[in-house]
């Protein structure tokens, strides 16, 4: 990607605006480990927010909490100005009709083809969609999205790791969310796969124009794709600014993600 | 209280909500048709061949090892009557119910757990859609009315197996010894039989989803959700032949 569309994406949060994700004084524990501990974060419009931090330091726990999948001890998380808590099973599964998620490992149901994982999530949701008859148009555009249209008919198990996450990017995309959490979307991929799905999930956003909350330990992952960045260390976002404020920063924990 | 036995009445008080949960789902929409139908031809037909095999096996066995001392006791030509009775009461049921326990709640608590610590099951959980409707429900429903078919069919062949070694031993005709089996049989013997045939798959479902929905541990999770679902699902089969039983003698009088 060339500087000045870099540039170009890294615009600065809507200040003011409200936020499409907001999470406040989030905790978490398993037994006595305490593995969030008052987090709170703020995801705007078209924006892309990458959460680092060290393994096992809470991220997925708390994007797990965000999409209700874990429910957390304390704290309030609203998702397009809707308490996700307060919801019923029925609001929750409308709202997550607006929120794609890339999950770590893929996660492409292994029963069935790559055709049967992108119809999947249309199931319950036709109507979003305004979708009476074929889906097939549906499927091949978002597969068109990722370059793999020609995969439509082959089984998960007959995909290489960067074919899988794409199958997956675009099983996210079908139901045209607003907002797209990314779990770790490079880990265990080569560094060129890893390149061309940054590419992807950047051309993704400026096509549709979504959200995009990134958790990742991938420090060139994080150079490229962020906005904003915020640093979950012991539980709480411990920093928080621009890849290059984060990286002048003096601080040890902060140099410590940095340090080559 | 041990931790063992605090641990299994744990295990027992969750299995009894999981269930519960399954009840509260069944009759709702979506029901899930296509994969109810997937689940009944994955469970049904592919047992198919095993439970033939098996209760081909069990009929000729029981035969032939009892024929001498039914011999003995001048009573060989009640062959057909005991071996009707035993295997339509309790030897069709129970064998096919542990060959499926083997075979199907394996299967289920492998697959199941496999999803869970892959992340499908959450993936199909944020897509919207209620996995466990979609998995659970269905594969219950599945076994519930797959194994009455199974042991109706195991039955069968397993007759079969016992008028084969009379055919060649006892000289009676195929003819003479099905009669014989069907004049031996009452309601009171084919009613409990089926009836708890729908409790055995039902079990086998359950603790099959039960262990592989609320699978642990990564890789090795799935192994032991494979391993447990199997003990948990024969050993549930043989409390509830022996309810079933208790209840059948107070309604027949065996």
């Amino acid at each position: 990607m060339n500087k000045e569309a870099e540039d170009t994406a890294r615009k600065k949060p809507q200040t003011g605006a409200r936020p499409m994700i907001s999470i406040r004084g989030l905790y978490k524990r398993f037994g006595e480990n305490r593995v969030l501990n008052g987090f709170e974060m703020d995801l705007f419009q078209g924006e892309n927010l990458v959460v680092m931090g060290k393994s096992g330091s809470g991220k997925s726990v708390m994007i797990k909490c965000l999409v209700g999948l874990m429910k957390p001890d304390e704290g309030r998380i609203e998702v397009m100005g809707k308490d996700i808590a307060t919801l019923n099973q029925e609001d929750l599964d409308e709202l997550r009709a607006d929120i794609g998620f890339l999950f770590q490992g893929s996660a492409l149901y292994d029963s069935m083809t790559v055709r049967e994982n992108l119809e999947f999530p249309m199931r319950r949701h036709r109507k979003k969609l305004n979708l009476e008859g074929d889906t097939m148009p549906l499927v091949l555009e978002a597969l068109e999205n990722v370059g793999l249209a020609h995969a439509i008919d082959l089984m998960p198990e007959e995909l290489s790791g960067g074919m899988k996450r794409r199958v997956a990017l675009a099983r996210t995309l079908i139901l045209r969310p607003k907002i797209i959490l990314y779990d770790e979307p490079t880990s265990g991929l080569d560094p060129i796969t890893a390149k061309e799905i940054i590419q992807l999930m950047r051309s993704i956003q400026q096509k549709y124009g979504t959200s995009s909350l990134i958790i990742t330990h991938d420090v060139d992952c994080a150079r490229v794709i962020s906005e904003r960045m915020i640093l979950l260390v012991d539980g709480i976002n411990y920093a928080e600014g621009t890849y290059e404020e984060l990286v002048r920063s003096s601080d040890p924990k902060v140099e410590a993600f940095f340090k080559k | 209280m041990g931790k063992g036995l605090r641990q299994f009445l744990m295990e027992i008080g969750e299995l009894a909500l999981f269930a519960a949960r399954f009840f509260r789902e069944a009759f709702k929409r979506p029901l899930e048709f296509r994969e109810f139908l997937r689940q009944c031809y994955q469970m049904g037909n592919r047992s198919l061949v095993l439970v033939g095999v098996t209760g081909f096996i069990i009929g000729l066995v029981l035969t032939l090892q009892s024929r001498p001392t039914l011999i003995e006791f001048g009573a060989v030509s009640w062959m057909p009557d005991m071996v009707g009775i035993s295997i339509v009461r309790e030897l069709g049921p129970v064998i096919t119910a542990l060959v499926c326990a083997g075979r199907i709640a394996s299967g289920i608590g492998a697959e199941l757990g496999s999803m869970r610590v892959t992340e499908q099951i959450d993936a199909m959980e944020v897509s919207g859609t209620n996995p466990f409707k979609y998995l659970v429900v269905t594969r219950i429903w599945a076994t519930t009315l797959m194994l009455p078919l199974l042991v109706v069919i195991g039955d069968a062949i397993a007759l079969y197996g016992s008028a084969l070694v009379e055919y060649f031993k006892g000289d009676v005709s195929f003819q003479l010894y099905f009669n014989q089996v069907f004049d031996a049989l009452e309601y009171g013997d084919l009613i409990p039989a089926t009836i708890k045939s729908f409790f055995f798959g039902f079990a086998i479902g359950l603790v099959g989803c039960f262990k592989g929905y609320n699978s642990k541990k990564g890789t090795a999770g799935v192994g032991f959700a494979a391993n447990t679902a199997v003990v948990f699902t024969s050993m549930l089969l043989f409390v509830i032949d022996f309810v079933a039983v208790i209840i059948s003698d107070i309604f027949y009088d065996l």
